[in-house]
């Protein structure tokens, strides 16, 4: 594995029967790189990342993630990545600083260790007034912020983060990002999913899924040159218009013939 | 008025839910409530459906009281929760079938109301609604909630998490069924699908911000915003966060939206401080507000 690279991708195929969930995609991930990874709704996105975090097994293909093959080395790679979505990040029931202890001690930290980083994270986000407080009663957008930094605790060398900021309010939405920034300005690589198009141009590179496959990979600049286009918003409409999974066969702006949708939809549900 | 809001007020124990909210929606209207999460918006939505009491106020719906006449409400509106809320064990064709008995009418009878959205499910009227896609779901809720003509559509957070090929195609829906006659309350936190509503109410920590058009509001925005952008996001973020003109700045896709406290910006003087501060690349070109720097100014 090239040295600069912290995950290398190579014809990585996920089949569930006959359905092909993802179709031998193939890229590379650079150190500190922010790295976009856009879809529609049942693209493969999900499954994808699955494989890339070390929980699923691949069905064919090559991948290395932060120097460990998905195949034979899942474990180490789950040690050396964090991983935050929108669904799961924290337990509601424990408090900040539980959490922050409780997912230290997951990743093998230290006692001292655990001490020091919960205080320079508490004081970093200003939660000092709600540390002993349950997460479960924090706003949206802190717990969001909290399990970003939770999720940076044994220090990664990259971090996954699948939808981290939907529903979140436009200012703390920013302020999450400016975290990211941050983050891959220390050397952090981060691999992202989002729906919001506007931050889908603050990522260094961006590829987008359509069916399985991966239709287009670039800087959110040349993306736009290359389809003519003033928006990543834009360049989303156009590859991933046609053939939408949630149009049938023959409707709309549909137009692959050999689409067969009801294979498509089944497996990955919503 | 097809929707009138008057003074309502909701809290649960401490939490302020709803303050003081007054709006009214006209007949035909299609209507944006826009915020992030816990912004209230789902609490109007249960009081106004009479799913739930206001503490305080007086809300009418189709020119019902939400108290008194709440049984002729919920016969004259169409709701469809921001929670998957059909029969999971139920296929597409039943799930519509049940709605439609329910409301004492028959596919049949408004089919012409669903047949945009209807023909594009259709395909899978057999299969259980538990196993559709997050697209396909919305589209059945839908049709489910207009299957008996209602007067009013409460659409709560129709578009979360899903794709932006998608929320188009759901908006040009909208779009359709508004010229119906029906009147449209919807919800959402993306601030780009205000811009397609007639007229909106941008609502935060149970207070209504502003209320107008799409195009009035971005008005409102009291400075000039310029494109910032240099050779390093983060390093130009903390920099300009420490200019001493400084008025406000936001990352907005591959620019920042700075505006500055003085009367007179002067651009090279902004230019000549990032240089400075080892930054290259430096464009600083004047644009256009939009619906959501107005948000991030009134919710600051």
């Amino acid at each position: 594995m090239n040295n600069k690279n912290v995950i290398e991708v190579e014809n990585l195929t996920k089949t569930f029967g006959d359905f092909t969930a993802v179709n031998a995609i193939s890229f590379e991930v650079r150190k500190g790189e922010i790295f976009g990874f856009l879809g529609a709704n049942g693209a493969g996105k999900t499954t994808a990342m699955k494989m890339l975090i070390g929980i699923s097994n691949p069905t064919s293909g090559k991948a290395n993630v932060a120097g460990f093959d998905v195949f034979t080395d899942a474990d180490n790679i789950k040690r050396n990545i964090g991983y935050m979505s929108q669904k799961f990040a924290l337990y509601d029931d424990l408090t900040v600083k539980e959490n922050i202890t409780f997912f230290g001690g997951i990743y093998g930290l230290s006692r001292a260790r655990i001490k020091e980083k919960a205080n320079a994270l508490i004081s970093e986000l200003g939660l000092q007034e709600v540390t002993n407080q349950l997460v479960g009663s924090l706003p949206l957008g802190w717990k969001q912020k909290l399990a970003f930094s939770v999720s940076l605790i044994h220090d990664p060398k990259i971090v996954f983060l699948d939808e981290p900021t939907g529903g979140v309010d436009p200012i703390t939405r920013r302020q999450f990002w400016e975290m990211i920034y941050k983050a891959s300005y220390q050397g952090t690589t981060v691999f992202v999913t989002t729906h919001y198009m506007d931050e889908a141009e603050y990522c260094d590179r961006v590829s987008i899924m359509v069916n399985g496959k991966i239709e287009a990979l670039d800087t959110p600049k040349k993306l736009k040159e290359q389809f003519n286009v003033a928006t990543m918003n834009d360049v989303f409409l156009k590859l991933a218009r046609s053939p939408s999974p949630t149009l049938p066969k023959g409707k709309g702006v549909n137009t692959d013939k050999d689409y067969n949708h009801e294979k498509k939809s089944s497996p990955l549900g919503s | 008025m097809s929707i009138s809001i008057t003074n309502v007020s909701k809290s649960y124990k401490d939490v302020k839910a709803l303050q003081n909210i007054t709006f009214d929606v006209k007949p035909g209207e299609l209507f944006g409530l826009i915020g992030p999460d816990g912004a209230g918006k789902t609490t109007l939505f249960r009081i106004l459906t009479t799913l739930l009491l206001a503490d305080e106020g007086i809300a009418t719906v189709a020119g019902f009281d939400v108290l008194k006449d709440y049984k002729t409400i919920r016969n004259s509106v169409g709701y469809m929760p921001g929670k998957f809320s059909l029969y999971q064990d139920l296929t597409v064709e039943e799930n519509l079938n049940f709605f439609a008995t329910i409301f004492g009418t028959t596919i049949e009878e408004n089919y012409d109301l669903i047949k945009d959205i209807y023909i594009q499910i259709e395909p899978f009227k057999n299969r259980r609604a538990g196993k559709l896609s997050g697209g396909m779901k919305q589209k059945l809720a839908l049709s489910c909630a207009l299957i008996h003509k209602p007067k009013v559509l409460f659409l709560d957070e129709p578009t979360t998490g899903v794709d932006p090929v998608s929320r188009k195609e759901f908006w040009d829906m909208l779009k359709r069924l508004q010229k119906h006659g029906i009147t449209i309350l919807v919800s959402t936190p993306y601030m780009d699908e205000a811009a397609l509503c007639d007229r909106i109410a941008l609502i935060q920590n149970g207070k209504i911000l502003e209320i107008d058009t799409p195009e009035e509001i971005v008005k409102h925005y009291p400075k000039t915003i310029f494109n910032v952008s240099a050779n390093n996001m983060y390093q130009l973020i903390k920099s300009l966060k420490v200019y001493e003109h400084l008025y406000s700045i936001y990352p907005f896709g591959e620019f920042v939206h700075y505006s500055d406290k003085r009367e007179k910006f002067n651009s090279d003087d902004l230019k000549h401080y990032l240089e400075t501060q080892n930054l290259s690349d430096i464009q600083i070109n004047q644009t256009q507000p939009t619906i959501e720097d107005t948000f991030m100014e009134l919710a600051k």
